[in-house]
């Protein structure tokens, strides 16, 4: 069975309900016209060039080139995690943290998959390891985005009743523990809810994918209950990751808030104008 | 028996500050607006970074962390923040109740919503919050700036009661020079410079 072929002309149709979208917004101001008309020019030129990268790599199994894919996309993830942030470290951390946890989340996850579940031969075979990583990133930096930004932006916001706990004498760790824990679950939640929906309301991408292919439901399903499971612990213990390095960032070893002298607050995020 | 020890203390361009207040003394500290007194609070609590050091009675500051030390060393600032719903969940242990008396609050106080109290109350609570874990001194920061005369001599006599049963060393910033009189034996005044000098 093969897939119902997808020409320029039915993809031209889908989008004019885009455009559509767009002229809603314009017509009632809600200034979202931009970014949603250059959100949708970007997936469609990015999806078409690696459409092209992925034919030629799918073809040839070379570790260095799937490395190079990987780090390219790891890259392009931590600079949207950063671009999303409305409080930023000072200095390259703007950029490292959010990268380092998705590095060490991600990856060490993928590779696990790859080896000791699929054990696909090579494990980094490109028609797996591309897709994997993929979905794992896509989800990872959702998560550590939000959970980084909520994190940011209470404690930016609530800085003198951490100021107020440390003087009563609590540690670090205790006198951020409520923003902590609040965005640990921000940063959770979007994923919980998806699997928590899987199957009822909403059929994953992925599986949909594999059967609209031609694969049995009961195979997609498999992969889609193990994407699932790896894809939320991916994303929690990247979350966990930044949170902790960000932390790091707040305090000095004497416990002391450095919010002030270590982050920086920028007006606008998202539209750019 | 402790007494706290500031030596050569500077920071943010400040200083170089060294006094001594001894076991169970009070020092008052006046001065303009700006001048930096809740800036040296800060210091001696170990909230701002500083050069110089810092002592109760023979521990110095970097021997303990961060933390330890603001559990001797407690910082009352002079506006208190809340931030649960009801006001015994600010607090690790109940406080003794006949210290709540003699703060004049009510015996219900610990399952009050932290919304329905005046300004006052928050004040009074502030000083029981920061006496729970029993620290060894005190930097107080305006404790009274926000009662009525009524509660301020209650308050007074409140915190000199307990600096005397535990010996503990007290800096006491006020506007109030009468206050100041009142609570201390000895008297500085930051100037808007930076530099202080002692009050007779």
């Amino acid at each position: 069975m093969n897939v119902m072929p997808l020409g320029v002309f039915e993809l031209g149709l889908a989008s004019l309900l885009v455009f559509l979208l767009a002229f809603l917004s314009y017509w009632h101001r809600m200034e979202i016209e931009r970014p949603l008309l250059i959100a949708a020019f970007r997936t469609a030129v990015q999806l078409s060039l690696i459409g092209l990268v992925l034919n030629a790599v799918f073809t040839t199994v070379n570790f260095y080139l799937v490395a190079l894919i990987w780090t390219i996309m790891l890259a392009a993830a931590g600079w949207e995690v950063m671009s999303r942030q409305k409080v930023r470290v000072k200095g390259p951390g703007r950029f490292f943290i959010g990268t380092s946890s998705m590095l060490l989340s991600s990856f060490s996850i993928m590779v696990l998959t790859l080896t000791l579940v699929i054990k696909v031969d090579p494990w980094y075979s490109p028609r797996y390891a591309i897709p994997i990583l993929g979905m794992l990133l896509g989800n990872t930096m959702n998560g550590v985005a939000l959970a980084m930004n909520t994190f940011t932006n209470l404690a930016w916001n609530r800085w003198q009743v951490i100021e107020q706990r440390l003087a009563l004498g609590q540690t670090s760790a205790e006198a951020i523990e409520d923003i902590w824990r609040e965005s640990v679950r921000t940063g959770l939640i979007p994923i919980i809810n998806s699997m928590a929906a899987a199957g009822l309301v909403s059929l994953p991408g992925m599986m949909t994918g594999q059967i609209l292919a031609g694969n049995t439901a009961d195979e997609a399903v498999r992969y889609q209950i193990l994407i699932m499971f790896m894809i939320s612990s991916g994303t929690g213990f990247g979350v966990i990751l930044s949170l902790w390095l960000m932390r790091r960032k707040m305090f000095d070893t004497r416990d002391r808030l450095r919010l002030k002298e270590g982050f920086y607050r920028i007006e606008s995020v998202g539209n750019k104008k | 028996m402790s007494s706290l020890k500031v030596e050569n203390l500077s920071f943010l361009q400040r200083g170089p500050y060294s006094f001594e207040v001894a076991a169970g003394a009070v020092l008052g500290l006046r001065g303009a607006s700006g001048a930096g007194k809740t800036l040296l609070l800060r210091a001696i609590a170990d909230l701002e970074p500083h050069d110089g050091s810092l002592w109760l009675n023979q521990t110095a500051c970097e021997d303990l962390s961060g933390p330890q030390w603001r559990q001797r060393v407690a910082y009352l600032p002079a506006e208190s923040l809340w931030w649960y719903d009801r006001v015994g969940q600010h607090f690790s242990m109940a406080p003794e109740p006949q210290w709540s008396q003699q703060l004049g609050l009510d015996s219900e106080v610990m399952n009050w919503e932290v919304s329905r109290l005046s300004t006052g109350e928050k004040q009074r609570l502030a000083i029981l919050r920061l006496l729970q874990r029993r620290p060894h001194a005190l930097l107080l920061d305006e404790p009274t700036a926000s009662l009525d005369s009524d509660s301020i001599g209650r308050v007074e006599k409140f915190l000199l009661d307990y600096l005397a049963q535990n010996s503990a060393p007290a800096i006491w910033v006020s506007h109030d020079q009468a206050q100041l009189e009142r609570v201390s034996a000895s008297r500085m005044e930051i100037l808007a410079g930076g530099e202080m000098r002692e009050l007779i």
